[in-house]
């Protein structure tokens, strides 16, 4: 994976709080196998709307979104990251997201800032009203700035694991292989009860 | 310091602390152990791909099951599908779970079924495990006394190369249910009435202790039901400190110990409580007693009212972001404020799901049904959470009940819950549904879901609008 230190562009204002997963992509674009090509299921059924925010010309190339509480609350599908960084978006701005779906985002190498509501609520104006507003998210210091909205080193939250992970461009997956002996010490203490599946 | 049932089950598995220091520099997380990970066709193949890539194997093929349940149809077909889409990924699947080592449960097969109402019948779930899946509603698992929670396909990768999970301790949560529920008020009711109260982000970053009287006398097809919802309260999981109820459905399941282990993991089960004196982060306490039967109104599970209720005026909401997203949803819905919840018409009946599944919910909406017709305007789908529920509801003359009734009696899966897979609600129409999600599009474009009991729901089938079961003329 890409270090990723900090997302600098434009926005997309989603003002609305609750939107969740079936929302971001709809079921029937889990049919698929692959792991990229989930661009044209984003926000798909508000998209069917000719004026909804993403389709407006002015908006094309934007790379942060910035949105309504509980982001992404409901089903656990990656499918709805994926479908987030297919369409270039790389930062996700919010007063608080969905458990599940915040601990998604890092692993497709998107960030999720969970800012103060007011500052959330600073941005959505000045995006909203402007834009070629900037907005930078220094994933490194954990600060939002948007000179547009008067924000300047506004903290948001990231949880270190996630923060670390970003920072450095860690692959998780062979963090914790290295581990394996004491992976292997916890299996012989485990009770002979436990049930087991019939590997083949 | 008096530990939480939660905690003491999360401290049996941690492997690395957060914050220590080890080979790959300091834990931003604990690492936990996996006992049981479960896998369906939708959320798993990108993680097949992933190890494939990467040359890597699956660490404990042994600690994994597979079933399909999402994208099968449930009318009776196998494969190959007229769907593409889905007889690839169900193709996939098995290609997957066969080079891996993985046991699976494909469709046709007599184990197959939702993934969370399996895994309890085969007896894979037991009290003070850690069980995760790539699905959300892995929260239904709690219900044993475990830790069970949804992850995203990149975590699933994750559990099958090294059969751990890194993430953060979650804060505890008390839901204290006092007394007892009123005839005729089901565990779906007292779900839906627990996220009503504390808001679809109440339970955000926590895991919920289900407990009280009313949570105790629940059978544990109920106990499923109320964990199943943790997670459209926010919460990551429910679950539910294991009783004799437990141990009575888990003694002689198929892989359930025996003998001498039998004994041994009881008296290992027993000691899965919250010790007395124990802080939550969190709490609240409901009475039971106070809970009607519920009916949702809105886009999400917390917009929900009892069946003697009204569509409520949005500008009754004092929290602006409420009030914005009630009008979103009566827009959605095409329900006026102060509509009758009795007076909404039903175009379809759907009884099933992992949260109402199972055999008991069968049984209670065969109840309602027996002697009764569906209403003309209605199409009535039953479809049973496994195989095995199918093969049980049969054998005690269920499924003649609902097809004298005027159902469609179904082959198990997901169906109707997930609206991917053949079986939908028409575009703008409303649903009498026993399934967790009331989202925009959730059962199809367009479909307006009102999530029930399976006892109101059959009520609703025969009325033809929503009503409850005590409305109907004994
Ligand atoms: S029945 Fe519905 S909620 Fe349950 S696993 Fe299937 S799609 Fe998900």
């Amino acid at each position: 994976m890409d270090p990723v230190t900090r997302v600098t562009g434009r926005a997309v204002p989603l003002d609305r709080g609750d939107v969740d997963t079936d929302q971001i992509i709809p079921a029937p674009w889990m049919k698929r196998v692959e792991r990229t090509g989930y661009a044209d299921g984003l926000f798909e059924k508000w998209r069917a709307d000719p004026s909804f925010v993403l389709n407006r010309p002015e908006r094309s190339g934007a790379t942060i979104l910035v949105t309504g509480p509980n982001f992404g609350c409901g089903s656990s599908r990656e499918h709805a990251p994926w479908a987030l960084r297919d369409h270039g978006f790389r930062a996700i701005v919010a007063p608080s997201f969905a458990d599940i779906f915040r601990g998604n985002l890092p692993n497709s190498g998107l960030v999720p800032a969970e800012a103060a509501p007011d500052v959330v609520a600073a941005l959505m104006r000045a995006t909203t009203d402007d834009p070629a507003a900037t907005v930078t998210v220094d994933v490194a210091s954990r600060t939002l700035d948007c000179p547009a909205a008067g924000v300047r080193a506004e903290p948001f939250s990231l949880d270190d694991s996630a923060h670390h992970r970003l920072v450095n461009g860690l692959d998780e997956i062979d963090l914790t292989l290295a581990l394996a002996d004491r992976i292997a010490a916890h299996e012989r203490t485990r009770p002979a009860w436990l049930p087991k599946g019939r590997s083949t | 310091m008096a530990t939480t049932l939660a905690d003491a089950i999360w401290d049996r598995h941690v492997i690395e602390r957060a914050g220590a220091h080890g080979p790959a520099g300091r834990a931003s997380a604990d690492l936990l152990y996996v006992d049981l990970h479960l896998l369906h066709e939708l959320t798993s193949p990108q993680a097949f791909e992933g190890l494939r890539a990467a040359g890597r194997s699956v660490r404990r093929p042994d600690l994994s099951v597979a079933t399909a349940d999402h994208n099968v149809p449930t009318d009776g077909s196998r494969l190959p599908l007229a769907d593409r889409a889905a007889d690839r990924q169900l193709r996939v699947q098995i290609d997957n779970c066969r080079e891996f080592g993985v046991e699976l449960h494909p469709l046709g097969s007599p184990g197959q079924g939702v993934v969370h109402v399996i895994g309890p019948e085969l007896g894979l779930v037991q009290p003070g495990m850690t069980v995760v899946c790539g699905d959300s509603h892995t929260a239904t698992l709690g219900a044993f006394g475990a830790i069970a929670f949804g992850i995203g396909t990149s975590q699933v990768e994750h559990v099958l190369a090294t059969q751990t999970i890194r993430m953060a301790r979650p804060s505890t949560m008390a839901v204290t249910v006092n007394g007892a529920l009123r005839p005729g008020v089901t565990a779906k009711d007292l779900t839906l009435a627990v996220i009503a109260r504390i808001g679809t982000g109440g339970g955000t970053g926590t895991l919920i202790e289900y407990r009280g009287a009313a949570i105790e006398a629940l059978p544990m097809s109920g106990r499923m039901t109320v964990c199943n919802m943790a997670i459209e309260a926010g919460a990551r999981a429910g679950l539910i400190a294991p009783d004799d109820t437990t141990f009575a459905y888990l003694e002689g399941r198929e892989r359930s110990p025996r003998g001498a282990l039998w004994e041994r993991a009881l008296d290992d089960w027993r000691t899965l409580r919250t010790e007395p004196g124990a802080a939550f982060d969190r709490e609240a306490v409901i009475d039971a007693s106070a809970v009607a039967p519920q009916v949702s109104w809105g886009t999400n599970p917390g917009q929900t009212v009892g069946v003697d209720g009204a569509v409520p005026d949005p500008a009754s909401f004092a929290d602006p972001a409420e009030r914005a997203a009630a009008e979103r949803a009566l827009a959605y819905m095409g329900l006026a404020p102060g509509t009758a919840m009795r007076d909404v018409p039903i175009s379809t009946v759907f009884i099933g799901s992992c949260t109402n599944g199972r055999l008991d919910d069968l049984r209670a909406a065969a109840g309602v049904l027996r002697g009764r017709r569906v209403h003309g305007r209605v199409r009535a789908l039953a479809v049973p959470g496994s195989s095995e529920v199918k093969r049980q509801a049969e054998a005690e003359g269920l499924d003649a009940v609902f097809r004298a009734a005027g159902f469609e009696w179904r082959s198990s899966g997901c169906s109707m819950c997930v609206g991917m897979n053949g079986d939908t609600v028409p575009p703008g129409t409303h649903s009498a549904s026993t399934s967790n999600r009331n989202f925009e599009g959730r059962q199809g474009p367009g479909a307006r879901t009102h999530l029930v009991s399976p006892e109101t729901a059959a009520a609703s089938a025969v009325t033809g609008h929503l009503a409850c079961a005590a409305d109907l003329p004994s």
